[in-house]
């Protein structure tokens, strides 16, 4: 036998189960316990950028939406930088900018919207640049381990037509699951991006 | 000094597919192709940070963070603790670790659960902590109890703790299941049988701890979370061919 390479493995995912809620977000399950619960300002007041709003709905195999998700959101800000020491510098990123944020759907509908800056192209350290974009993280009741994806955004064509991740994906027409489409409604920009769990035109998630 | 890398990739063999008809939801919320595989860029790297600031030190206390003045959770104490570590079996310090149970009747806190057994108005079912230096954490609680939950006709959950740890990076990020050691309903569970490797099971199961127990007062588990691992850039990778 040869030495052994004493590495750890990865603790195994299980599902979030349908009561996710009360660790995640407990004010939804009703009832209020911490002063303070994260995830609810993704990008302050004082961060810079063009103010969106991202809505939708994920959608299962049956065509049904699924009101027990729960999704976090990762992002740049309107510069391309993360808030973290890999990332950026103090000052780099504007006070109250966090770049992350939870978002649970309305119950009876499965509707989830929420509020940030649009973020800007990404350079990373090999000097490849990403198209603008918002990762995605979901659980909920049903799944085994949680779903990453990326949402782009329609009005970035030409960002997108030359992004290192969207050209990954051998599929040409499945690369438009991740385009949002933009709308304007009540002085807002409203982007709309459906996650569909399976199908034809079933989302593309990654395995990061 | 070399500096972390990239992730290593996951091992989906030790991870749960997303189609597991036996658990009957996830078949109509299991993705159907492939997962597109992706070299962790900046994106993955980085993920949120907390602090001290986010939370309150009395949010680890299950046993008194929701109760009345003077009163505490009904069930048998525990401490629930162990280390947040990576494949390489580094610490992974100052990380947010988020917790959400039944209570000792196996009822949640829920808007949507009506299992009969009586919600304890001196229990919550969450709480949340920062790993320290060393990567441990710790909570206090009470064991929950089994429930039953609609599958097949007659399915009971194993007691059980739901677990969210964050890790540095969101290409870390976890969700999942702690058991109790000893428990009989942990082989039959298909929600833990849809982790296909037994090993891996074995290592949702909490040993009992009794040395890190307190005399008199709160009996302990200890289980230990494993995240990704990242490589470490001694060589840069090659160039040509990216």
């Amino acid at each position: 036998m040869p030495q052994s390479l004493h590495y750890l493995k990865e603790t195994a995912s299980q599902t979030a189960g349908p009561y996710v809620h009360i660790g995640l977000a407990p004010g939804e399950a009703g009832f209020q316990i911490y002063k303070n619960e994260i995830g609810r300002t993704i990008a302050g007041p004082n961060a810079e950028g063009e103010r969106i709003r991202v809505e939708g709905q994920v959608i299962d195999g049956m065509g049904s939406p699924i009101k027990d998700v729960l999704l976090e959101i990762w992002q740049a800000n309107s510069k391309g930088v993360y808030a973290h020491p890999e990332h950026s510098h103090a000052g780099d990123v504007e006070t109250g900018f966090h770049g992350w944020g939870r978002v649970i759907p309305d119950f009876e509908t499965g509707e989830w919207a929420f509020d940030t800056i649009k973020p800007g192209p990404v350079t990373d350290g090999t000097g490849k640049t990403m198209a603008p974009h918002l990762n995605f993280w979901l659980i909920a009741r049903g799944i085994n381990i949680g779903l990453n994806t990326r949402m782009y955004f329609e009005d970035e064509a030409a960002a997108n037509a030359s992004d290192p991740v969207l050209n990954l994906i051998e599929w040409e027409n499945r690369r438009n699951t991740l385009t949002a489409k933009r709308s304007e409604r009540g002085g807002k920009t409203i982007y709309r991006f459906d996650i569909k769990l399976q199908g034809q035109d079933e989302t593309v998630f990654f395995d990061i | 000094m070399p500096k972390p890398g990239k992730f290593y990739q996951r091992d989906r063999t030790l991870q749960p597919p997303a189609h597991t008809p036996d658990y009957k939801t996830s078949v109509s919320r299991s993705p159907r192709y492939s997962l597109i595989s992706l070299e962790t860029s900046i994106s993955e790297i980085t993920g949120p940070v907390f602090g001290h600031q986010d939370i309150d030190p009395l949010d680890k206390d299950l046993i008194h963070n929701f109760a009345g003045t003077g009163e505490s959770a009904i069930g048998e104490r525990i401490i629930l603790h162990g280390r947040v570590l990576d494949e390489n079996a580094k610490p992974v310090p100052g990380t947010l670790v988020e917790i959400w149970q039944a209570n000792a009747g196996g009822r949640y806190r829920h808007k949507k659960d009506t299992y009969l057994a009586p919600i304890d108005p001196n229990f919550g079912g969450c709480g949340r902590t920062l790993t320290d230096e060393e990567g441990y954490y710790t909570f206090r609680t009470v064991k929950p109890g089994a429930y039953p939950w609609r599958n097949w006709v007659n399915n009971w959950r194993p007691a059980h703790i739901h677990i969210s740890v964050f890790g540095a990076s969101f290409a870390q990020r976890l969700v999942t299941q702690c058991y109790f050691e000893g428990d009989p309903l942990i082989p039959i569970c298909p929600i833990l049988n849809t982790v296909p490797d037994p090993a891996a099971r074995e290592r949702l199961v909490a040993a009992l701890d009794l040395n890190a127990a307190i005399p008199l007062d709160s009996l302990a588990y200890k289980f230990d979370i494993v995240l990704r691992g990242r490589r470490s850039t001694l060589f840069e990778n090659r160039l040509e061919g990216n």
